[in-house]
């Protein structure tokens, strides 16, 4: 049986997928990727379905090795240093580890959480038809918690074959898009606050919800509403003024008035801002929030047709930064 | 006589809150579970799941199937049309609980503060007559109506990190079930060894929005022997009607 096994690890990783859905009318949220086209990505190098389960790496390091066999592996999301056996590996593709070797990442540098996907995805048990991890509801595979050194994943051993390359659109390092309400009426002229203000997430978030620091957001009838439900992105304001955006473990309901929702197109975005560094929100119409998700599916079911042998990628290396792959990624984005 | 349509507010790209009123109310709670019926028996394409709420259901839906605008204008005829299913039986659940002592820390409090005895808060809170309105937060959460209003409570100045699974307590004009051990600014008055979400159980969530609930007092022995058996997977509540 072969078998990945945690050595060391950070707090803040866990296996995760798309997801739970069918049973936040029973108050167990959704959970899954908190960047999703990472997580695709991840899969996708190494022969998945794009939502299979893999490994969210929080921010911290983490090494591993492999009992018995070889696994094929692929890193997405957040860059980060990282090696096998000491020797540099590259994000967005896919390398063999082998019994004996050892593979170390180091701490992310430019987000927050990447995406190690494993050929055959994760062995488990799913709970509503998912194997992401959720501690508070007991649920997700192979461990109903996040991973911790010891810990060990049933993988499928992979037979040797053609390394890939995934060329992924830049991220832009635009404004966090957002559909105003459902309770923006709550707030008057503080909706104005909200979308001129700069913000940052605190330090004390994590995948139930990410704090913001920013200017003051004040209520027009206080700070409680009969509970309702929430949505991934829901930003909801308490009595003390800075909001809190809600991430994938959050509760499906809340009596904290919300006064806009992250677009779905964008909370991955959101998701790997770092601690610190500052943004603004820019309010757009469902209509055109919908045409993002749509762009942004199509994006996601592409990216087996952006697969490249991976040798010949590293020899155009400089030809694909010099063909503006960030001016692709708008086309992209824009298509349709 | 006609009913007032639903406000329709977007909750991004891939929900819409279907809200009926901003208070709880029961009149608004029963329209809420009503369109969730009419959307179970008559499903619209796209949609993903439905969450209904004290006063609006929240609807998840696929954009890649059906617009924002395109899925309003039919929720908002379903929400209007008259509801067939108003005399489907209700099930009707007996709840028992240990109330006071170590299982209900803030009921001597709780007692005090409404300027009364904790026998008779206990057999007032007994007394009442409750629905599940809504199931949330967190899983099995079950938020009841029908509090006697003599019981309400301001919530706690400071919330309590840790209060245990099981937790039966009192926030402002709600009272309710707390499933998982969390935290929580409510008035702790007793514990139930019924678990409403339960992992390896059939069913794994044990309520649904809408259920009659009413509680049974238990001494601190038969919870005890109650919670060994709900820890094996019985389902320690009594169904009364179903």
């Amino acid at each position: 049986m072969t078998k990945l096994v945690i050595d060391s690890v950070g707090p803040a990783t866990s296996v995760q997928d798309a997801g739970r859905h069918g049973a936040q009318r029973y108050g167990l949220p959704p959970s899954g990727a908190m960047d999703r086209l990472s997580l695709a990505a991840a899969n996708v190098l190494v022969g998945n379905s794009a939502f299979a389960a893999a490994i969210e790496l929080g921010p911290l390091g983490a090494k591993l090795s492999l009992r018995d066999g070889a696994v094929r592996l692929a890193l997405t999301g957040a860059e980060r240093p990282a090696a096998l056996d000491g020797k540099p590996l590259a994000f967005n593709e896919s390398f063999m580890l082998t019994e004996g070797q050892i593979l170390t990442v180091g701490v992310a540098r430019g987000g927050v959480f990447s995406y190690l996907g494993i050929e055959g995805g994760v062995g488990g048990e799913p709970m509503f038809g998912s194997l992401a991890v959720n501690a508070r509801a007991g649920l997700g595979s192979p461990y109903p918690r996040p991973l911790q050194a010891g810990d060990t994943i049933e993988v499928k051993s992979a037979a040797p074959a053609l390394e890939r390359r995934l060329d992924l659109p830049e991220q832009q390092d635009a404004p966090i898009r957002v559909v105003l309400g459902p309770q923006n009426d709550e707030f008057g002229d503080a909706v104005e606050t909200f979308l001129a203000g700069e913000w940052t997430i605190s330090a004390t978030s994590d995948r139930m919800g990410y704090r913001l620091d920013g200017p003051q957001i004040s209520h027009l009838h206080g700070h409680n509403i009969v509970s309702d439900g929430t949505v991934d992105g829901s930003i909801q304001v308490p009595g003390s003024g800075q909001p809190i955006v809600l991430m994938p473990d959050r509760g499906t309901s809340g009596g904290y008035p919300k006064i806009a929702t992250v677009i779905s197109a964008d909370l991955g975005r959101l998701a790997q801002r770092q601690p610190g560094r500052p943004f603004r929100f820019q309010a757009l119409s469902v209509d055109e929030a919908q045409e993002a998700y749509r762009a942004m599916a199509r994006l996601t079911r592409s990216l087996p047709d952006r697969l490249r042998d991976a040798q010949h990628a590293t020899i155009d290396l400089d030809a694909l930064l010099s063909a503006n792959v960030a001016g692709a990624a708008i086309d992209a984005l824009a298509a349709e | 006589m006609t009913t007032p349509p639903p406000r329709m507010l977007p909750s991004g790209d891939t929900a819409i809150t279907v809200e009926f009123g901003r208070d709880i109310s029961d009149e608004a709670n029963r329209r809420v579970l009503a369109l969730d019926r009419k959307l179970k028996q008559a499903p619209i394409s796209g949609i993903v799941e439905t969450v209904p709420t004290y006063r609006s259901l929240l609807v998840h839906y696929d954009p890649e199937t059906i617009g924002f605008g395109a899925l309003s204008d039919q929720l908002v005829t379903l929400a209007q049309t008259p509801d067939e299913s108003e005399t489907v039986a209700k099930r009707r659940w007996r709840i028992p609980v240990c109330y006071g002592g170590e299982h209900g820390i803030d009921l001597e409090d709780a007692a005090q503060a409404l300027n009364t005895t904790p026998d008779a808060l206990v057999a007032r809170h007994a007394a009442g007559d409750y629905r599940v309105a809504m199931i949330g937060f967190t899983p099995g959460w079950s938020y009841l109506s029908g509090l006697d209003p003599a019981l309400a409570m301001p919530r706690r100045q400071a919330p309590r990190l840790h209060t245990p699974a099981g937790t039966i307590s009192v926030g402002g004009i709600q009272t309710g079930i707390q499933c998982l051990a969390g935290p929580s600014g409510w008035h702790l008055l007793g514990r139930t060894p019924v678990r409403t979400y339960q992992l390896h159980r059939e069913p794994i969530f044990l309520l649904e929005p809408g259920d009659a609930i009413s509680f049974a007092q238990i001494d601190a022995k038969e919870f005890a022997e109650r919670d060994d058996a709900a820890s094996h997977g019985e389902v320690v509540a009594e169904l009364l009607s179903a």
